[in-house]
């Protein structure tokens, strides 16, 4: 074990503190042989590979940690947006750059885009929902992910609203498993995974939905193949 | 470790006092056993629970077998992607490094200086809280339970839900008479309903995280090839820790480590299903360096030590530090469920903390050396773990280390044996531990090293103990 420590840009008081550790790691390890790299004999997808078991199973794992999943065509997209705001009596709606403007067509809520100054903390705290669209969705885990791309906005607006609507493309953002969403994500940006909306079970175990990120989690999936101009995520399968 | 646990006193006294306490016993009987049973159920989910298992034991066992390899191959993507990586050696270094960062933070006045913390492990190992208090820079816990156990100046008693001790009308009471005097006082009229009390803390904690310019956290995995740091969560306080203040600082184990982003897909699964049987925990975040325009602006790494090399050096024991903290093992172990997350004098309880604490600390006070010995060594713990520990391996190990140490009559062998008679003392614990052994007794150790262990183990397999008798013997020997 005697890998060469080059030095890095730490900061100079902990280098000597970087140079001790490693020189106790390296005298823990002396007699101890290299383990082999692991061997990954589980599963790729617990799922058979069918997009209809698929889709079904991300509306049955959203359901059951209680996010609303809704399903609808491309077409109707608008006017069910416009339905939900108007339900959560929302006044305004933060909306990330990128978001085809189509989605936002059929309501007339206010609409404060995060673009040119961005909104702050506080903004965000006096709006009451955000649209967004996702990098893709884990069926067997319910989840949805997020990594800053056009459609999807930085981490802060999808945290601070209390509503989050989110719409997931069925034909090409979903996938079955963990190990089948990991080459699709890209490491370098920021991801946000989401598993219906925040929750605590700290006070007697009972499950409370909702501290501090959004209480209401909306999925929309949207089942008709892309629209023109209807793209709302990123380089996920691309 | 944290001056908070100094002069703990050892594992039976602390034990005994959580043993009359019926409140405390009844909250943690009932989380125990309802997330065990539920975990059962999220782990059947998985036809390939075993190789998933299997392949999480074999990353951890890789990589800290070059540890030193990954530490710095850590450091350079960290550093490529923005980040400021710092090396300390012990919780001294670890808190002098985050007060000195958070004190070159903006301008302001340097009277009124506040991080927001989202729960982390490491952190209340170094006593950051109180390091950082005394450098007058107030830290807010926010996490639900850790805010109900800093708003009632306790400690935490188990690592998933820290604040399981309390029930909800105590719970209550702490957020009327304590909000108030930290911030937002809590709503007129709080009743005790979990909505309630959920909803309180989240007009508490609001200003404070819409204002924070500070965040500090730990970390569940770092990503050595990627330099990506992973935070899971339930109620989206670590999203608003890691994505609101200009400048975040994780303060993270140097056992976190794993080589590369694919191996996220074994401890993704496995995690949460262990901890809080879920499928997939509400949020998980995950950020590399810095990102222009999204989240902090500046982004702190500090890496620590603090016992984590001496663990590695033990072969038996380093298998410790394969732990995810999940707290599986703590939900069904019968010592933790009679005795109490606070008895074990450290943050880390239940069976974890018996083989972890010893490690990290050494074994020179009587708290840490009567560790090894709380146990009946029914290895439900290693059954459970998702990184397949064998904790009763490490247990019995580190009870032959402490008797070397000590020796007949020494005073940490007289630690030693009460915390075994206290074992013995409570024949629920052993009839509880014997009932799982029946399914383990392959792991089990012939016989019990240690201090008086000749007296008592010489020629008998341990499953077969008669508690009777042995009760008997120590209520005589005991001093
Ligand atoms: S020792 Fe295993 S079961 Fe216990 S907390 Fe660690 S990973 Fe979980």
């Amino acid at each position: 074990m005697t890998s060469p420590s080059t030095p890095r840009p730490t900061s100079s008081s902990t280098s000597s503190s970087r140079e001790r550790i490693l020189g106790r790691v390296r005298a823990a390890l002396a007699d101890a042989p290299t383990a082999p790299p692991a061997a990954r004999d589980y599963l790729t997808s617990h799922t058979a590979d069918d997009p209809t078991v698929i889709l079904d199973l991300l509306h049955e794992n959203l359901a059951d940690y209680r996010a609303l999943v809704h399903r609808t065509e491309e077409r109707e997209l608008p006017s069910l947006i416009a339905d939900l705001l108007t339900k959560h009596g929302a006044g305004s709606v933060a909306v990330p750059p990128g978001l085809p403007a189509s989605w936002l067509s059929g309501t007339a809520v206010e609409q404060r885009h995060d673009e040119g100054a961005p909104l702050t903390p506080y903004d965000l705290d006096a709006t009451d929902a955000v649209i967004t669209g996702c990098a893709l969705a884990i069926a067997e885990t319910g989840t949805i992910v997020l990594d800053g791309g056009p459609g999807q906005g930085r981490r802060a607006l999808t945290l601070v609203p209390d509503v989050h609507i989110c719409v997931v493309r069925a034909a090409d953002q979903v996938v079955a498993s963990v190990p089948l969403a990991m080459p699709r994500l890209d490491p370098a940006r920021p991801l946000t995974w989401i598993s219906g909306p925040s929750a605590t079970s700290d006070i007697e175990l009972d499950r409370v939905e909702g501290v501090h990120g959004p209480r209401t989690l909306h999925v929309v999936l949207v089942t008709e193949t892309s629209a023109p101009g209807g793209r709302g995520g990123t380089a996920a399968g691309s | 470790m944290s001056g908070t646990y100094l002069g703990m006193p050892a594992f039976p006294e602390a034990a005994h006092e959580a043993v009359r306490n019926d409140t405390l016993r009844a909250n943690l009987r009932h989380a125990t056993h309802t997330i065990r049973d539920k975990r059962a159920v999220a782990v059947a989910e998985l036809d390939d629970w075993t190789e998933l298992r299997e392949a999480g034991k074999q990353i951890k066992e890789h990589t800290l077998s070059r540890l030193d390899h990954y530490l710095v191959q850590l450091e350079e993507s960290v550093t490529a992607a923005g980040g400021t990586v710092h090396w300390a050696a012990d919780a001294e270094e670890a808190n002098r490094i985050v007060a000195d960062l958070v004190k070159a933070t903006g301008e302001g006045d340097t009277e009124k200086r506040e991080v927001v913390k989202v729960k982390s492990m490491a952190t209340q190992e170094i006593g950051l809280n109180e390091a950082l208090e005394a450098e007058g820079i107030a830290a807010y816990e926010t996490d639900l339970a850790e805010l109900i156990v800093q708003l009632g100046e306790d400690r935490p008693s188990h690592i998933l839900v820290p604040a399981i001790h309390r029930n909800r009308g105590e719970i209550r009471d702490i957020f009327r008479s304590e909000m108030e005097k930290w911030g937002r006082a809590a709503p007129e009229n709080l009743t005790d309903s979990p909505a309630e009390l959920a909803e309180a803390a989240r007009l508490h904690l609001r200003e404070k995280f819409l204002r924070a310019e500070v965040g500090i956290s730990g970390a569940n995995f770092m990503v050595a090839e990627t330099g990506t740091m992973v935070v899971v969560e339930s109620e989206g306080n670590g999203r608003m820790c890691l994505t609101l203040p200009e400048t975040l600082i994780s303060v993270v184990g140097i056992e976190k480590i794993v080589p590369t982003w694919r191996d996220l897909e074994v401890f993704l699964q496995t995690l949460p299903r262990s901890s809080t049987a879920e499928r997939m925990n509400p949020y998980t975040s995950m950020w590399t360096g810095t990102t222009d325009a999204d989240g902090p602006k500046a982004f702190h790494l500090v890496l620590l030590d603090n016992g984590r090399t001496d663990t590695l050096a033990d072969e038996v024991g380093r298998q410790a530090l394969r732990c995810i903290r999940c707290s599986a093992c703590l939900n069904v172990c019968p010592v933790y469920e009679r005795a109490g997350g606070h008895a074990y004098g450290s943050v880390y309880p239940g069976p974890i903390g018996a083989i972890l604490t010893p490690q990290l600390r050494g074994t020179a006070s009587e708290i840490d050396a009567s560790l090894p010995y709380a146990s009946s060594l029914c290895g439900a713990c290693y059954d459970v773990c998702p990184v397949a520990i064998d904790i009763p391996e490490v247990l019995v190990h580190l009870r032959e280390k402490v008797a070397e140490q000590g020796g007949p009559g020494h005073r940490l062998e007289k630690a030693a044996i009460k915390a075994a008679g206290w074992v013995l003392d409570h024949p629920a614990v052993l009839a509880a531990g014997e009932r799982v052994a029946a399914k383990t007794r392959r792991l089990h150790p012939k016989k019990l090293p240690g201090p008086g262990a000749s007296q008592w183990t010489d020629s008998r397999d341990l499953p077969e103990m008669p508690a009777e008798p042995f009760r008997d013997w120590w209520k005589k020997n005991r001093t």
